[in-house]
């Protein structure tokens, strides 16, 4: 909401200036913007008359000119303007002005001596184009300030108002604000009904009352449709930032920058029988103001005459029945829809206009028949004309129920003390009417507030009148308990800070993603689309952290970084059945040398194994890596990971084609886990130490290359061989010594008793012991 | 029996001339060996009386005992010129770089939300998470925030379907968390705060389409707004580490909190806007079930990325998310 200061100084008597008016208003509630002067500083500009122009002896495109500026004798002055003329009323700078961004001095113009400078409205920074002098009015007195006469010491406030506040979408509503902020007197215009000197009237019907309980309309008839619109009401509209289209427009845009009350005129020529305000009927289209033409649903309220629609009831009129140069009778709209009927309408149409933002928000409908009487007037003024009888048809008008203020309540939710008169005086500020029994006061808001429902609107209604800078700050005083501290819980900060410490830096992707990485690299043809995404390549969720970190990698490698450890945490999206499913992934990437280059190091590109002491870091030894494929990763490097035979996650090389695809030098891995499987972990238990010193035997098995190592340790494991505390593979081996097809691979086997010296005799049982289950399960071989 | 005090002065001669540890050696045999000089003496006992055998007997250790003395002051000295020698060998350039280690970092949102769960966690405010894909429900609905209310119109919110969209706010975490608490028979107080992801259709230099909310709410018998606004200004203060700074609250519009009030913070000699809050609205009480006679709260939403630029200087949004390394390591 813009407009220009003085209006509405026009209205409310305060003495504070522009700054702590800005700021009054910011601190209750209406918050300001921008304000910003409608002229920049200049001075020692007046109106001036050019008596005389002569062309300049050794100048084409110059005039010599003799200007009145109201002192004794004219002044001479060169001007180059192509309307500079004998007659014209225009704006001088006289010798010794400031101008924006320059000074007046007495200068010699070509050999002529010029005492001062005509000025266009560009030059005195009051417009960015002009193509000529700023020409003034004839009733412009010759020798005014020209800041005076053009009003430009003024500011252009605007208002970023929360929706709530509909009844300061109007200068009146805001002057009656600015009355209650501070106290200052505020002076409205009176509008007196229109002598009605016509006698013909339109007939109104309103099928839908209960969407329309207010419509109010009028015939005005002979008027001038050319007329100009007054400057006054021009400049105000401007400095609203509208701009002057013909005075009926303009008149009914002044209405309802003044009072709110959005209003229509319609050509009455063009009407066809009663006016009737109902649904739309199905299939019912309508040529709008702005050219569009619609069709309407059934849930859309229009003002109709005998054939059809002739307006979107509280949006915009149509095209067909406006107002134009030629019209001579008008029948003016002024009425009441209700918000709800209105809300949503011009979303879903895209026609946001000043009407449908004031009636969705909630116009007063106390004030229908006002306004109607206040454009009246002002068209009867400007475009002549004679009024008929305002017809009217009243519903069931909204009733605002009193609603109830316990001063002990009001304290306690602000944690003020509040003095019970302060409050009334507030409350009478604000123009509320209340009956006050004990210390509750039962208020009765008026109509134009919709936002009075419940006890906590009063509350904030005097929170922001007092001053929120009124309420202390105070610390609340709670009872002491302690948070609960779950040890078999990690925290998400402790997988980071595991991350951190393996060379991993961290980053933050977009959720949304594009489908093709969806579809091509993670094999998903389904993904969750946005019905409004902001740009193609982020249309659908995310279901792996991937491609996020993949862009990053290419986004880093732009830059030279050819060392790249990335790690996200963040949500993944699936949707099961008809429901959406969200998990929380930890996800990496690893790319360039293991190590940073240095002089003590060797440059080895990072491998699988590298990468996958980095996911064991996180989730512990407990995990198995079962081979597996993936879309995204190189079919022999790639494992799916299992906890307790449930997978958790990926770990393995890009593949190559997508090696290719991103044109990455270098080999890059990737793993992913859920986040819920490595967070959870056991309580440490005690196992006894045995006091007795371990026995280590090493053993070396010759079996299949195909048979997986974690399979033979697993199946060690599993068999539980008495004494066998733990085995670990410390060398494999293929080629010379070795037959083809298989592999060697060297064992320790750690053995140990809590209760008594092992034996040799007890260490060789348990190799035994060994050597015959590999050879069962895996046909494996004592290597010689 | 010959005098053999003249081999104390022979032997550390020789054992002086060792210069290894094996020349020693072999100095030693030459005197204390199996048929060294002194060895020999010793054996020549026997053959003296009985009478002088003690004299000389006593004569010849004492010659011995020299002669050891002198062999081992040799060999600790021979041993210290070895090891000096092999220490000068070991000798390093100490100032050569250290051996390189690969250094991660967190994002500087992370750093920020870990700062923001501290200091709540130290007056006892536990942390509260929801789904990132929301239900119109809890994100508008249940926050007071009707179909077609024009409020819906300030969140350029991203759908997925007619009845699910991508959080706009943080604050759907209210009603959820007060909703299963409820649900578990907890009954307030209840202290949270819920960090997270959200979503608006807006990108900009100024606006990134994802971003990071944190939500706090404090619900319990006593609360009030001027406890909101000491709440808020302790926090501040405590993030950026400046007693000085200042809060002020402007009154202002959520449609699940009333009284309402935009945060803004005093910030080198203006103001900044850095959240809303105000009072949890009694519908959104209804929407879960608690008495707002009984009960009152607060709730309020920080802009995750405004704290981190103004607490690190960052002048760009858009940093954040450009995930540019030579960004990002700076804040390790």
């Amino acid at each position: 909401m813009q407009f220009s200061e003085n209006w509405l100084r026009s209205l409310v008597n305060t003495d504070l200036d522009s700054q702590a008016l800005s700021h009054a208003l910011t601190m209750a509630g209406l918050e300001v913007e921008e304000m910003e002067p409608v002229a920049a500083p200049f001075s020692k500009v007046v109106v001036a008359k050019i008596l005389s122009a002569e062309k300049h002896p050794d100048a084409d495109r110059l005039q010599v000119c003799k200007v009145d500026v109201g002192l004794a004798e004219p002044l001479q002055i060169v001007c180059g303007a192509p309307n500079a003329r004998a007659g014209l009323l225009a704006p001088c700078a006289l010798v010794g002005a400031e101008l924006p961004g320059f000074a007046i001095k007495q200068a010699k113009v070509r050999g002529v001596e010029s005492f001062g400078m005509m000025c266009s409205s560009k030059e005195l920074g009051i417009s960015d184009e002009a193509t000529g002098l700023l020409e003034l009015d004839s009733d412009a007195v010759v020798g005014q300030d020209i800041r005076e006469h053009l009003d430009l010491n003024d500011h252009l406030f605007t208002l970023k108002l929360t929706p709530n506040r509909s009844d300061c979408l109007s200068l009146v509503g805001i002057a009656r604000d600015v009355g209650a902020i501070t106290g200052a007197a505020t002076s409205f215009e009176e509008i007196n009904p229109a002598v009605v000197e016509l006698q013909q009237t339109k007939n109104v019907t309103v099928t839908e009352a209960t969407a329309c309980p207010r419509y109010a309309g009028r015939l005005v008839s002979g008027i001038n449709a050319k007329a100009a619109t007054p400057a006054w009401m021009v400049k105000r509209l401007e400095r609203s930032g509208l701009r002057s289209i013909s005075a009926v427009v303009d008149i009914t845009n002044y209405v309802l920058l003044a009072l709110g009350q959005p209003m229509h005129a319609f050509d009455a020529a063009k009407l066809n029988g009663d006016i009737n305000v109902r649904f739309a009927k199905t299939g019912e289209s309508l040529e709008l103001l702005n050219d569009s033409t619609i069709e309407m649903k059934a849930d859309d309220l229009v003002i109709a005459d005998a054939q059809g629609a002739v307006a979107l009831a509280g949006i915009m009129g149509g095209k067909p029945t406006s107002v134009t140069d030629e019209t001579t009778d008008v029948f003016l709209e002024s009425a009441f829809f209700v918000p709800s009927v209105i809300a949503g309408k011009a979303r879903r149409l895209g026609l946001s206009t000043d009407s449908s933002y004031r009636f969705e928000r909630g116009v007063d409908f106390g004030n229908t028949r006002n306004a109607l009487e206040y454009a009246t007037a002002l068209i009867l003024e400007v475009c002549g004309g004679k009024a008929g009888a305002v017809v009217e048809v009243i519903g069931t008008l909204p009733v605002r129920q009193p609603v109830q203020l316990r001063m002990q309540r009001l304290i306690s939710v602000l944690g003020v003390s509040l003095e019970q008169e302060k409050v009334a005086q507030l409350l009478a500020q604000l123009g509320f009417s209340y009956a006050v029994a004990g210390d509750v006061f039962t208020v009765t808001p008026p109509s134009y507030r919709f936002d009075i429902t419940i006890e906590e609107d009063l509350i904030e209604e005097v929170a922001r009148l007092h001053g929120y800078d009124h309420i202390p700050a105070t610390p609340p005083v709670a009872a002491l308990t302690m948070l609960a501290a779950p040890e078999r819980q990690l925290h998400l900060n402790q997988v980071r800070a595991t991350l951190v410490a393996a060379g991993y830096q961290e980053v933050v992707t977009y959720s949304f993603v594009d489908e093709s990485w969806e579809r091509d690299l993670l094999g998903n043809n389904a993904p969750i689309k946005l019905k409004n995404p902001i740009a193609s390549n982020l249309s659908v969720m995310r279901t792996s952290l991937w491609g996020g970190l993949l862009e990053t990698l290419c986004y880093n490698l732009n830059r030279k970084q050819d060392r790249t450890f990335l790690f996200e945490i963040g949500a993944i999206f699936h949707q099961l059945a008809d429901a959406y499913h969200e998990s929380t992934r930890i996800s990496g990437l690893a790319y360039g040398s293991a190590k940073p280059e240095q002089w003590s190091a060797t440059n080895a590109e990072i491998d699988f194994f590298d990468v996958k002491a980095n996911v064991e870091a996180l989730v512990g030894k407990e995990c198995s890596y079962e081979k597996a494929e993936h879309s995204a990763l190189h079919p022999g490097q790639s494992a799916k990971i299992l906890l307790n035979g449930k997978a958790i996650g990926w770990l393995g090389k890009l593949h190559p084609k997508w090696q290719q695809h991103y044109e990455l030098p270098k080999n890059t891995y990737l793993f992913e886990l859920d986040a819920s499987a490595v967070l959870s972990r056991q309580l440490p238990t005690y196992q006894e130490v045995s006091k007795l010193l371990p026995v280590r035997r090493d053993v070396a098995i010759v079996l299949d290359e195909n048979i997986a190592v974690e399979t033979v340790l697993s199946a060690i494991r599993k068999a539980s061989i008495p004494l066998v505390q733990d085995v670990a593979l410390f060398d494999l081996y293929q080629g010379k010594g070795i037959a083809e097809n298989k592999k060697s691979l060297a064992l320790s086997v750690l053995m140990h008793d809590t209760q008594k010296t092992l034996t040799d005799n007890d260490a060789d049982t348990v190799i035994t012991n060994l050597l015959q289950l590999l050879q069962t399960n895996f046909d494996a071989v004592l290597r010689n | 029996m010959a005098d053999l005090t003249h081999l104390i002065a022979e032997a550390a001669a020789d054992f002086s001339n060792s210069a290894s540890m094996n020349d020693l050696e072999i100095a030693k045999a030459k005197y204390l060996g199996k048929s060294g000089l002194l060895t020999d003496a010793l054996k020549g006992l026997g053959k003296l009386s009985a009478e002088e055998r003690p004299a000389a007997g006593a004569a010849i250790n004492v010659v011995k005992q020299a002669v050891e003395a002198s062999l081992n002051a040799r060999r600790e000295a021979i041993l210290n010129a070895e090891q000096a020698k092999q220490l000068a060998q070991e000798s390093i350039d100490v100032s050569l770089p250290a051996r390189a280690q690969s250094q991660g970092g967190l994002h500087p949102v992370t750093l920020t939300l870990k700062r923001v769960e501290q200091l709540f966690h130290s007056i006892g405010f536990e942390v509260a998470t929801g789904p990132e894909i929301e239900t119109d429900f809890y994100n508008f609905t249940a926050l007071n925030i009707p179909e077609d209310h024009p409020a819906r119109a300030m969140h350029d919110t991203f759908y997925i379907d007619e009845a699910n969209v991508l959080r706009t706010h943080t604050s759907p975490v209210q009603a959820r968390y007060m909703e299963n608490a409820l649900k578990n028979n907890q009954t307030p107080p209840f202290k949270i705060i819920a960090p997270g992801r959200v979503y608006r259709v807006d990108s900009d230099a100024t606006h990134s389409p994802m971003f990071h909310q944190v939500e706090g709410l404090w619900v319990d018998e006593n609360i009030s707004f001027a406890n909101l606004k000491g709440v808020v200004q302790d926090f501040l203060q405590k993030f950026f580490e400046r007693d000085d700074l200042t809060v002020r609250f402007r009154p202002s519009f959520f449609p699940f909190t009333e009284p309402s009030a935009e945060m803004d913070m005093s910030w080198n000699g203006g103001w900044l806007e850095i959240g809303g809050c105000g009072m949890v609205h009694p519908e959104v009480f209804k929407h879960v079930n608690i008495d707002s006679e009984k009960y009152r709260g607060f709730a309020f939403g920080l802009g995750v990325e405004r704290l981190t630029m103004l607490r690190y200087g960052v002048n760009d949004l858009r940093h954040f998310f450009n995930n540019d390394l030579r960004f990002l390591s700076q804040f390790r």
